[in-house]
């Protein structure tokens, strides 16, 4: 059923890995057990199977109410934001070519972060789920921003990674000054917890304010993973296959902008989820698109629920920014990649 | 299919690097641009390839400017294979050959039968039938240029442009390269437009040789009548003697000057 989906969804251009069908069962399997397993975590601690019947509506299974109402709904957060976040790594890892493009380093996150920053500070009355669109805006900003400053006939990778930087340290220095202006303590608080990247006390409207924004989203993308095959062999050859080049990278660099856009707002600019997710799915399916997006999307929410539980759990009763986390676990995993890319000639 | 070109100028930005060029390309011939660097031979062909846009001037495919024709109506028309394109980490032979079809596919209209079976006859063609399964990324670089250009067969056009498809190659699969391509003119009658560095190869395999000197076309026509001792001191500044090919019969050229002197024998 599972595989039966990613054709329906993800046609690829061809049949790819032929082990691609059992990487995503796998990977499903992963992520369901880890959503079951960590909504039972807790302060209150529920078994698996309660857990279970209680996602099947049986109210009365102990621990029912802990589950459905405080833990799904950040679980299902959680999800929404590293689906998004490893789609977003996914689409900017291919259309520039570069295995270290992610949402936090082409600057499309900080965009996101700054304009949602911006908009809770001034405007406080505004309901979360308008969040979305003002983070949206403010990545579609910043990724326009990185893209038209990086556009000399055409696009180059490193120079669009080199541009996203200087506009992320900028975006960080926007949300710093912003924050700093902030005098109720309490407030500022919690805007610096969101610098870090935290689903703390997330519930049903931040999901309903980030999941159509992936369900609209990833089908789009799932439209464009020819091109996005196209494009990672490079300007050239992609034109040569008749991509219209500038077109499809312009829309791909949209789509990403409001899929980063969607987890930031409601998370803050989590790291390294959307750097991880694509490269541990490459290593299992391999590098066509369709394959790819569709194992990093279930990747990267389970990396989000595991590392979501850890923050939750690790100093109990306090609950840690879940940016701390993937920030433990991904900057080595990065320094890896560095040293792996050093010794490599490729 | 016709390609040709008509008062072409050429550049980025700065100085033309070519100006003024009109060319004709025989259909169904192997022909070969040659030159020194810089001489505008792969500016030339990317141009013919609409990868470059020209300053003035056109392209014309059959009768038509390249430039008014959108990207996808000239990928099913022509295929063009830029120089040492590189394949991401971890794409299948197939899966990199399978993106040929591109300009046949349609939003809704995947992968078909006829995408098959030009998938299929793209890797006999090449003798990558075998390698469908492999990475790209870890064949040997001849087994890769062949998976390349498989890639551009897949596209099923009359014509295909090659930029110095045999860079980075040793000597042996260098020949098998320009065997490879030798053949797809000889048996499907393949237009094929290429650049070669190497005058020698360039002699042995082009039907017409067009000679480039900073931007400007010196000498076209056949290689015995091109491949001459004044020809090649013009176009690369090098005093050469040209002998005949022991196994074409074709021109070879040597270089004339060297402070060695005759090697004898004992």
């Amino acid at each position: 059923m599972i595989s039966g989906l990613r054709l329906r969804l993800l046609p690829a251009p061809a049949p790819g890995a032929a082990r691609t069908p059992l990487v995503l069962v796998a990977t499903s399997l992963v992520g369901t057990a880890a959503f079951i397993v960590t909504l039972g975590l807790g302060e209150v601690s529920v078994a698996p199977i309660d857990v279970v019947r209680a996602l099947f509506g049986q109210a009365d299974a102990d621990g029912a109410f802990v589950v459905t109402e405080l833990r799904l709904p950040r679980a299902l957060v959680a999800c929404c934001v590293g689906a998004g976040l490893a789609a977003a790594g996914v689409v900017l890892q291919g259309l520039t070519r570069n295995a270290l493009a992610a949402p936090e380093l082409v600057g499309v996150s900080a965009g996101a972060h700054a304009a949602a920053v911006v908009v809770i500070v001034l405007l406080p009355d505004l309901p979360i789920s308008a969040l979305p669109a003002c983070a949206f805006a403010g990545a579609l900003a910043t990724s326009g921003l990185v893209y038209g400053l990086s556009w000399r006939r055409g696009t180059s990778g490193s120079r669009l990674l080199l541009v996203g930087i200087s506009v992320t340290t900028v975006g960080y220095a926007v949300v710093l000054g912003v924050v700093s202006t902030v005098e109720d303590l309490i407030h500022a608080s919690q805007l610096v917890t969101f610098m870090a990247g935290s689903i703390y006390g997330r519930g049903w409207s931040e999901f309903g304010a980030a999941a159509p924004w992936l369900a609209v989203l990833l089908p789009l993308v799932a439209l464009s993973i020819r091109e996005l095959d196209a494009l990672a062999l490079g300007d050239p050859v992609a034109r040569g296959l008749g991509v219209r080049v500038e077109a499809a990278r312009l829309r791909l660099l949209v789509l990403a902008a409001g899929l980063a856009g969607s987890a930031v707002a409601v998370a803050g600019p989590v790291g390294f989820v959307g750097l991880m997710s694509p490269h541990i799915a490459r290593r299992l399916v391999g590098g066509a698109h369709g394959p790819l997006l569709a194992t990093s999307v279930l990747i990267g929410a389970t990396i989000m629920l595991l590392s979501d539980a850890l923050a939750r759990l690790a100093f109990a009763p306090i609950d840690i920014p879940v940016g701390v986390v993937t920030a433990i676990v991904g900057a080595p995993y990065l320094l890896w990649l560095l040293v792996r890319g050093r010794t490599n000639p490729e | 299919m016709t390609l040709g070109a008509q008062n072409l100028v050429l550049g980025y930005g700065g100085k033309p690097v070519i100006e003024g060029l009109s060319l004709e390309i025989a259909r169904g011939k192997i022909t070969v641009l040659v030159g020194a660097n810089a001489s505008g031979k792969s500016t030339l062909l990317r141009a013919l390839g609409r990868l470059l846009r020209p300053e003035a001037g056109d392209v014309m495919l059959d009768g038509k400017a390249i430039a008014s024709l959108s990207t996808r109506e000239v990928a099913r028309r022509l295929a063009i294979l830029p120089q040492g394109p590189v394949a991401p980490e971890a794409l299948t032979v197939r899966q990199l050959v399978a993106q040929g079809r591109y300009a046949h596919q349609r939003l809704l209209r995947r992968w078909s039968d006829e995408d098959e079976t030009a998938l299929a006859g793209a890797l006999d063609a090449t003798g990558t039938s075998d390698l469908a399964g492999r990475p790209v990324d870890e064949l040997s670089g001849g087994q890769r240029q062949r998976a390349w250009i498989a890639m551009a067969l897949a596209q099923q056009t009359d014509l295909l442009l090659l930029d110095e498809p045999t860079t980075y190659l040793d000597l042996a699969h260098q020949v098998s390269i320009l065997e490879l391509v030798a053949e797809l003119n000889a048996r499907d009658g393949r237009t094929i437009v290429m650049v070669l560095h190497d005058l020698n190869q360039a002699a042995r395999y082009a039907d017409h040789i067009v000679a480039l000197r900073a931007g400007a076309i010196v000498a076209a026509g056949p290689a015995a009548q091109i491949i001459t001792e004044a020809n090649v001191q013009t176009v690369f500044d090098v005093d050469v003697r040209i002998i005949e090919d022991p196994i074409t019969g074709g021109p070879l050229c040597v270089p004339a000057t060297t402070v060695r002197g005759p090697q004898v024998s004992p």
